[in-house]
């Protein structure tokens, strides 16, 4: 599984360019950034080359960042590569809590998903020939 | 001593006698002795010789804290001076001191007081009682003093300060009861661990009779830990004796009344109505026998409530709840008061967030908004927005039910809640003038 960094900010002026301030003096690469945002606060989900070190950079920082496992699985970068995937979940009856996409190839994308059960989704995925991305596969 | 212990046991109804005996005389005496009751009585329309019962005291005006500063020093004696064997003073930090005097039977019952600590403690002549209140005008010091005297103690006037030689004491005397504040205490753990002691194993305390300060149970886990002993809490103030107008049992469950020497009322500090036992409001004295200066309803601004049921120990004195705040505290929200610490009781039962918040009020039309905002916990799993969202509909349904008021949570970033140095600022109030 991949790891992903969450962050938990204020929905106010200045916060988002804080935490990217604070990774960037921690030397942390971002691949992929995402906000689920709220009229009070925000969630701001990273990909990142070093969580362990981001949230560290940020809790001393005083924010809240917790290293979250999410699924991250490679697709074929065409139209219906998405949908496909998603046809193994139906299968499996599971709710898909959030997702995003990032591509890192020509070729393939990357496609973030967060499971209810991750055991058996990534049992299913690799079952119907999906390729799992981990920390290492994205340095 | 079995005798000076009987009266803890005493049926509820004969205390209450006693009570209605003590009260009747009290506010005679105090029409007819002190002139601001005189006055104040009158003015009030109420009949001091007309009192019947103990609900009849309903009836009587309320003593403030102002009353006793606009009459200092000496004017509500109640006995010639001569009579007057000691004084006390409050610290006056807020404003004018405020003066208690005893008579010898006041100094007395004050010790009997205090030393029901001990007795709850299983204490007595077998114990070394190291008192570290301060002696002086201050209560504290004299009032634990008089109470290990009382209870047969081998006594230790060590006074406050100096903090090394209280140790050495504590350590080369063997000191197994220890009065102080609990900040006191827990300054004197911390530096004796910091001196490579343990308190645990080279102290050989067994309770601490601790108070003058609010503290909250957390602090008293701590200090139970670091010093190996029990805490109970003794609460009391100048303006009606002084430590020993309630302390806590062993069971540690609320704070026995010394109710055959006080008659208490709680009210709401708003309307002045009465309230039921179990309901939380404004602690109200009445003197049932001080001699020298005896209070009629005096408004203590402590809140509490009195615990309904009786208490395992077997003791029959009322219990009033641990201390929750002081009536300056209060918010009134749409109408019902609201005390910082019951939000901060509610508060305790989520361990998603941290003990930080702060309350604002503002005013959306006519209607008061509440927001409480709290600061994540670190180990908070928060990566779904539901599990955020089901933490404040948890906590506000939580409120709601705790408080009777709808109040709107919000979960702030860690640290954007201001720290003070001093009294933390938990309310901010930017309803204005306008309503």
């Amino acid at each position: 599984m991949l790891e992903q960094v969450t962050v938990f900010l204020e929905n106010d002026k200045g916060r988002l360019r804080a935490l990217t301030r604070v990774l960037a003096d921690a030397q942390v690469n971002m691949y992929a950034l995402t906000i689920a945002e709220t009229s009070d606060y925000g969630l701001v989900r990273i990909v990142c080359d070093d969580p362990e070190g981001a949230v560290e950079a940020l809790r001393a920082a005083d924010m809240r960042a917790i290293v979250t496992k999410v699924l991250a699985v490679e697709v074929p970068n065409r139209p219906g590569g998405l949908a496909d995937l998603l046809g193994v979940f139906e299968q499996l009856d599971l709710n898909i809590e959030y997702g995003y996409c990032f591509s890192v190839k020509g070729a393939t994308a990357v496609d973030v998903l967060k499971v209810a059960d991750p055991e058996r989704s990534m049992a299913a995925l690799k079952d119907a020939g999906y390729n799992l991305v981990t920390q290492q596969d994205l340095a | 001593m079995k005798k000076a212990q009987d009266i803890l046991t005493a049926p509820h109804e004969e205390l209450e006698a006693l009570q209605l005996e003590g009260v009747k005389k009290t506010v005679i005496n105090c029409y007819e002795n002190v002139p601001f009751y005189h006055d104040l009585f009158d003015e009030a329309g109420f009949d001091p010789y007309a009192v019947q019962t103990l609900e009849d005291l309903q009836k009587a005006p309320f003593t403030t804290k102002q009353d006793l500063r606009d009459n200092y020093p000496f004017q509500m004696l109640a006995i010639p001076m001569e009579d007057v064997r000691e004084i006390h003073m409050s610290s006056g930090t807020t404003g004018i001191a405020t003066v208690g005097a005893y008579s010898e039977y006041d100094l007395d019952f004050w010790g009997d007081c205090f030393a029901r600590g001990i007795w709850y403690a299983d204490g007595g002549p077998s114990d070394i009682a190291h008192i570290c209140y301060g002696y002086g005008l201050f209560t504290g010091g004299l009032g634990a003093h008089y109470g290990c005297i009382k209870a047969g103690c081998t006594t230790i006037p060590m006074s406050a300060g100096n903090t090394e030689r209280q140790i050495r004491v504590m350590r080369e005397m063997g000191s197994t009861i220890l009065c102080c504040t609990p900040s006191y205490a827990m300054h004197l753990a911390d530096t004796a661990i910091a001196m490579g002691i343990d308190p645990k194993k080279e102290f050989k305390l067994r309770a601490g009779i601790h108070g003058a300060e609010a503290f909250s149970d957390n602090f008293r886990k701590d200090l139970e830990e670091k010093l190996g002993y029990k805490v109970l809490d003794v609460y009391g103030l100048t303006e009606t004796m002084g430590p020993g107008v309630a302390i806590e049992c062993m069971e540690q469950n609320g704070l026995h009344l010394a109710e055959d020497h006080f008659y208490a009322e709680i009210i709401d500090p708003k309307t002045g109505e009465v309230l039921p036992d179990g309901e939380w409001g404004e602690l109200v004295l009445t003197t049932v026998d001080r001699e020298a200066t005896p209070v009629i309803r005096y408004r203590t601004r402590d809140i509490t409530r009195i615990l309904p049921g009786e208490c395992a120990c077997g003791r029959t004195h009322k219990r009033i709840d641990r201390l929750h705040g002081r009536t300056d505290d209060m918010l009134i929200i749409r109408g019902v008061n609201v005390f910082p610490s019951q939000i901060e009781d509610v508060m305790k039962t989520f361990d998603q967030i941290s003990s930080w918040y702060q309350i604002e009020l503002t005013r959306k039309g006519h209607l008061d908004v509440v927001t409480l905002k709290v600061e994540p916990n670190p180990d908070f799993d928060f990566d779904e927005v539901r599990a955020i969202e089901e933490l404040q509909r948890n906590m506000q349904a939580r409120l709601k039910s705790a408080l009777s008021v709808g109040i709107r949570v919000r979960i702030v970033e860690p640290r954007s809640i201001p720290r003070s140095e001093g009294k933390a600022v938990r309310v901010v109030d930017l309803r204005g003038d306008d309503c």
